[in-house]
């Protein structure tokens, strides 16, 4: 572990909208190929804090270091950086006059990473590994909720990214198709991505993460294995939010 | 009735075709307008609001026909006042220019309300990726802002096509300024304006039975 590279450090992060403070001091280390879930109760500022590391959100306060780059400062070309981290959205967010081929296409295309057939190549390999080349050609309004995130989840990974986050990525599907995007999370965790995971799956964080981030009311409250955290929790308000969703 | 239409039919088909030029004339460049106020408008920058918001309110804070004046009198005065002796506008160059800027405001509301009935994911999806907010526009953004303003775009254009009756104050040889002509020549008022109002009648209604059948066309598929 001791040699392993931080990809994400994070340092007293603080994030406000006008006078609400969604988070108050965060500082997190996220090592190479880490699956680190983020747990919490609403409102706790768990999405604010994964949207702040790829600057969808711009701080208010601190700062983060991506692979050593410090990204919260204004000159940082923030294109460049948000290349090396996929996002994964809870609506999915899948561009509604494309379809799945150019969905997964389009970014390597005009950012000029790819030629027009090598993405394309690399499109039908990424959709080949979520299951869905035989839907190439479908818009995603003719796609399941669980077929849209995994296309999501494939345009993500098409810019071959060195980070992944995830946003409540299974928040808005039905029951029976939560378990097809959490089996594709879970093999690329197997591959060594480095993930960082907003959900409320506590089946998947106890099988799949490397490691919990308990948040609260803009803190990093506790952290630690998921056996420590979901088995042997120290803190009133982590044992208090367990006993209420386990 | 027939016997203006036999001495000043092609007269009138002539105006008619004077002013579908120029509203289509303006319209382009209504949407060019429209188009360039509109994004100052949903941009994060705050001088650029405060240009196109000036600009919309501006230009629909003036009657068409008060705009069409101080363009086709007011600007050469000032311009030859500052020393261009031979400075002139024409009165299609005049009335170009003052449909298109006033075509351009509202085309900058419609522009612009369709922009935002777009989900905001669908920009933030695109940034993400690590594109630039030029591209999640022109790739993702307008394409489907289109969509809902085709309708509102439509309506549009019959107004600019109305308006145009507007510009024969300034001497353009629209339809209602030959009108006008024929009136003064014959003195049949009753038939020459139901004459050039069912003209007006025939080409928007086509118009906007064409319209249906476009946003009729376009729905299916999504």
């Amino acid at each position: 572990m001791a040699d392993r590279k931080i990809m994400v450090r994070v340092d007293h992060l603080k994030k406000s909208f006008g006078k609400l403070e969604v988070i108050k001091d965060m500082s997190v280390e996220i090592l190479e190929g880490e699956v680190v879930v983020l747990l919490g109760p609403s409102g706790s500022g768990k999405s604010t804090f994964l949207r702040c590391l790829n600057q969808l959100e711009t701080v208010s306060g601190g700062e983060i270091l991506i692979d050593g780059q410090k990204i919260t400062e204004r000159h940082v070309d923030i294109n460049k950086v948000r290349e090396n981290i996929g996002m994964v959205f809870q609506h999915f967010n899948l561009f509604q006059n494309k379809n799945v081929l150019q969905n997964v296409m389009l970014a390597p295309v005009q950012l000029k990473v790819m030629d027009k057939q090598a993405a394309e190549q690399k499109a039908y390999d990424l959709l080949n590994r979520v299951g869905l080349a035989d839907k190439a050609d479908a818009y995603p309004s003719q796609l399941s909720g669980g077929q849209k995130q995994r296309v999501a989840i494939a345009r993500a990974l098409a810019m071959n990214p060195d980070i992944m986050l995830f946003d409540e990525p299974t928040s808005a599907l039905d029951p029976e198709m939560v378990g097809e995007v959490l089996a594709v999370m879970k093999e690329l965790a197997a591959e060594g991505m480095t993930m960082v995971v907003v959900t409320h799956e506590i089946g998947f964080a106890r099988e799949v993460a490397d490691r919990i981030l308990f948040m609260d009311g803009g803190y990093l409250v506790e952290e630690g294995t998921p056996d420590e955290i979901l088995n042997h929790p120290k803190e009133a308000r982590t044992i208090d939010f367990l006993n209420k969703v386990l | 009735m027939l016997s203006i239409l036999k001495s000043y039919g092609i007269m009138l088909i002539a105006a008619m075709g004077k002013t579908i030029e120029l509203c289509l004339i303006s319209l382009c460049f209504a949407m060019v307008i429209g188009l360039i106020f509109a994004l100052c408008n949903v941009a994060k920058t705050r001088w650029l609001n405060v240009i196109g918001t000036v600009y919309v309110d501006a230009v629909r804070g003036v009657p068409l026909i008060v705009l069409a004046y101080f363009i086709y009198f007011g600007v050469p005065a000032g311009v030859q006042a500052a020393g261009f002796a031979n400075f002139r506008l024409s009165a299609l160059q005049a009335g170009v220019i003052a449909l298109s800027m006033n075509c351009g405001a509202y085309m900058a509301e419609i522009i612009r309300a369709g922009i935002e009935s777009v989900d905001k994911g669908q920009m933030e999806a695109a940034r993400s990726l690590g594109l630039t907010y030029g591209m999640g526009m022109r790739h993702i953004v307008l394409p489907q802002a289109i969509k809902t303003m085709i309708p509102s775009i439509i309506n549009q254009f019959i107004i600019t096509l109305k308006d145009t009756s507007i510009l024969s104050i300034i001497g353009f040889p629209e339809l209602t300024n030959v009108g006008k002509t024929i009136m003064g020549n014959t003195f049949k008022s009753l038939e020459t304006w139901a004459i050039v109002g069912v003209m007006y009648l025939i080409v928007i209604v086509s118009l906007s039975k064409a319209s249906k059948r476009l946003e009729r066309r376009l729905n299916v598929g999504r």
